[in-house]
């Protein structure tokens, strides 16, 4: 009986691994070989995908990108022991992409079986909750402090100081929301998560409700994640009827369980306070803080929100000790961060390692320039409401601090890259289009100033009034990220002023007379 | 969309009371009936707001924040686009219109024999592989016209 690994990864799924699975079930019976099929989550190198691995005693081998027509000639290739094939990357574990990283929140994501707790314990999981168990809810939270965690949704807030507030209200009830919006474009980390490691979700929420007295979690998921749903209801399932949730979870005293519930295509829930309102049937319109959630949450109890990424570091936080996860990174940046290097990129994927890499590093060296082999131009990084650079920024290191000293932001991990092709004039304008369809409506210079911006932009892009309209597009900008409540709205500046200040050629091809193309 | 079935007012109540126990049960239960007859029909929305003891504007004013939410039937087969910037990046707003106009579809639109109902969508996680879709629910990477027209196709044919 042969080992064989083919992802359930949604990146996966949409590169054919269905279809791979079946010509694999159908070629070895066929030819009378044993073989056993498991859907693991993506190891992240998803130019690869779908990636075949294959258990061999020297190790677990990988072939891709696969498709089925290959299946029949990897047969004859002798892949299940190995064998070479030109879609043979080698022991996947040698493969330099995969080498140069430091797998720490991701350290099973790829790797294990997502859905069997015996391979998640045999590699690790749990450990992180008996430690917490062990040492109590105020040494956990210590620990977390230590660690230098920052949230990584995207405003980048320290967990621990996050948790002790939480914790300092004694309330008798409150709640832990994770937030799996994943809205931003470029980014994919939470779904790799819950598709690959859903139980170290579920541990990193368990610890969190231990750590500040919560009984109950919801984790909010987009509703363009069918997969990871369908994967992570299973692991609820699996994990209560394991104790590792429920009234007594692992045989203590204390009761943890989690509910999964499914957005409905609203950017803005992911917002915190969007969130809890979409969690509580409304119309997701975002708060006025204070109260921040942490005081006045869910149902207005006090709530945590914490991101997918960041409930899930906070086991092998609790395992290995927050030295060991300050341990990576840079300046304030601590621990390992998952770039998400995508769109016109040749080697796009999950790249962890710790904070500090520079752009360039990771779009050139990793990333191995554009997909369509032209030169790059712009990096989008952050996601919808994040800054382009351009390559003569590509010494930057990738620091919460060095991003925001440029008026740009790290986020959420997302990385877009775009070749020379690009017209960043048209970008501008579609981050106006953006901002005004998936405005909550709260915030007048957000609503309306979306919708104005997009007019606006349209006629510099048309030639017309071009430095006048310019003029009025700075103003209009300052005027929404001054007022506007919530992060959409307030930091949509940010790629039209750098795609603006950084790219200011694409603003100007009408007056040009080569814009006759 | 392909397995919704027509309007059941004993189903919808069915639906509609195994979700009352939950805490806050507004979405998974707008989910549970949209995925069951494909749309929120006024019947489906006047019976819930009543088990929800809300007005009907109430529960319109929130499935209408929501772009999931349909409050018309959706054609056969639900095809949804990623205009976000990574499939941008990859040249998907090119795609998607050549292949709205080869359908003489605009977004948000079904097709006259109702096979196909085309949205956009803002990044589907598929963003190493743009341009990206969701056909069904099911994901589809490297998205080009020759992959729509097969779909397109697909629709009409089931
Ligand atoms: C418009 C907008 C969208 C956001 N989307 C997300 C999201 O999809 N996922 C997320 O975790 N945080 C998102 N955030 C950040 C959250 O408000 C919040 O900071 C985060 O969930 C807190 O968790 P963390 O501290 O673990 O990052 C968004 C914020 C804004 C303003
Ligand atoms: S900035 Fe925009 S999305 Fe945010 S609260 Fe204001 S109106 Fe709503």
């Amino acid at each position: 009986m042969t080992k064989i690994f083919v992802p359930r990864d949604m990146a996966a799924l949409a590169m054919g691994a269905e279809r791979v699975v079946a010509a694999i079930e159908k070629e070895a019976s066929a030819r009378g070989e044993s073989v056993q099929i498991v859907r693991n989550g993506s190891r992240g190198l998803l130019w690869l995908e779908p990636l075949i691995e294959v258990v061999t005693p020297q190790g677990r081998i990988g072939y891709g990108p696969a498709a089925a027509a290959h299946v029949p000639s990897l047969f004859d290739a002798g892949f299940l022991t190995g064998g070479a094939h030109a879609l043979c990357i080698g022991k996947v574990e040698d493969h330099p992409w995969w080498a140069r990283q430091n797998r720490v929140t991701f350290a099973r994501v790829g790797v294990i079986d997502p859905l069997s707790l015996e391979d998640w314990t045999a590699h690790g999981g749990g450990r992180g909750l008996a430690r917490a168990f062990e040492v109590g809810p105020a040494a956990t939270i210590e620990e977390v402090t230590k660690s230098g965690l920052r949230g990584r949704g995207g405003a980048a807030f320290p967990t621990g100081a996050k948790w002790k507030r939480i914790a300092a209200t004694k309330a008798p009830q409150c709640y832990v929301v994770c937030n799996a919006d994943e809205g931003d474009s470029g980014t994919y980390a939470d779904r790799m998560i819950m598709e690959g490691d859903p139980f170290t979700l579920i541990e990193g929420m368990t610890i969190c409700g231990f750590a500040n007295g919560a009984s109950k979690g919801f984790v909010y998921l987009c509703c363009e994640y069918p997969q990871a749903a369908d994967v992570f209801s299973k692991a609820l399932e699996i994990a209560r009827a394991a104790d590792w949730l429920g009234k007594n979870v692992r045989g203590s005293d204390f009761g943890f369980d989690i509910e999964l519930r499914v957005g409905a295509g609203a950017y803005v829930c992911g917002e915190r306070t969007s969130l809890l309102e979409s969690l509580e049937g409304k119309r997701a319109v975002v708060r006025v803080t204070p109260p921040a959630p942490s005081l006045v949450g869910l149902f207005g109890r006090p709530t945590v929100v914490n991101n997918v990424m960041s409930l899930a570091s906070v086991p092998v936080i609790m395992d290995k000790g927050g030295d060991y996860y300050a341990g990576f990174g840079m300046g304030r940046s601590r621990g390992a961060m998952a770039m998400q290097i995508s769109g016109n990129v040749k080697y796009g994927g999950l790249f962890e390692a710790g904070f500090g890499l520079t752009l360039g590093e990771i779009v050139n060296d990793i990333g191995g320039g554009t997909f369509t082999g032209r030169p790059v131009r712009a990096v989008q990084c952050g996601g919808p409401c994040g800054a382009y650079f351009p390559t003569s920024l590509f010494d930057t290191p990738y620091d919460y601090e060095a991003f925001a000293a440029l008026n740009a932001m790290v986020g959420h991990g997302g990385l877009v890259v775009f070749d020379d092709s690009v017209d960043l004039a048209q970008m501008a304008r579609a981050s106006m289009e953006f901002c005004a369809l998936e405005s909550c409506g709260k915030c007048t210079p957000c609503r309306v100033g979306s919708i104005r911006g997009v007019e606006t932009i349209g006629k510099i892009i048309a030639g017309v009034d071009v430095d006048a309209n310019i003029a009025l597009v700075e103003d209009l900008c300052e005027t929404m990220k001054l007022g506007s409540l919530c992060g959409l709205g307030g930091a949509i500046h940010m790629p039209i002023l750098s795609a603006l200040h950084l790219f200011p050629e694409d603003f100007r091809k009408a007056a040009l007379p080569a814009a006759a193309e | 969309m392909s397995g919704a079935v027509p309007w059941n007012e004993a189903r919808a109540h069915e639906i509609i009371t195994a979700h009352l126990g939950l805490e806050c049960p507004v979405l998974p239960v707008l989910h549970a009936l949209q995925k069951e007859f494909g749309y929120l029909s006024a019947e489906a929305i006047s019976l819930l707001a009543k088990a929800l003891n809300i007005s009907r504007a109430e529960m319109y004013g929130v499935i209408t924040f929501y772009d999931h939410f349909r409050i018309e039937p959706p054609g056969r087969h639900e095809l949804k686009l990623c205009r976000a910037e990574a499939c941008r990046s990859m040249g998907s707003e090119k795609v998607a219109r050549e292949f709205l106009d080869s359908q003489h579809l605009d977004w948000r639109q079904t097709a006259a024999d109702n096979s196909l109902t085309v949205d956009a969508v803002y990044c589907l996680g598929l963003c190493a592989h743009s341009p990206a879709a969701l056909y069904d629910g099911d994901p589809i990477g490297r998205v080009d016209a020759p992959k729509l027209a097969a779909l397109a196709q697909e629709a009409k044919s089931a």
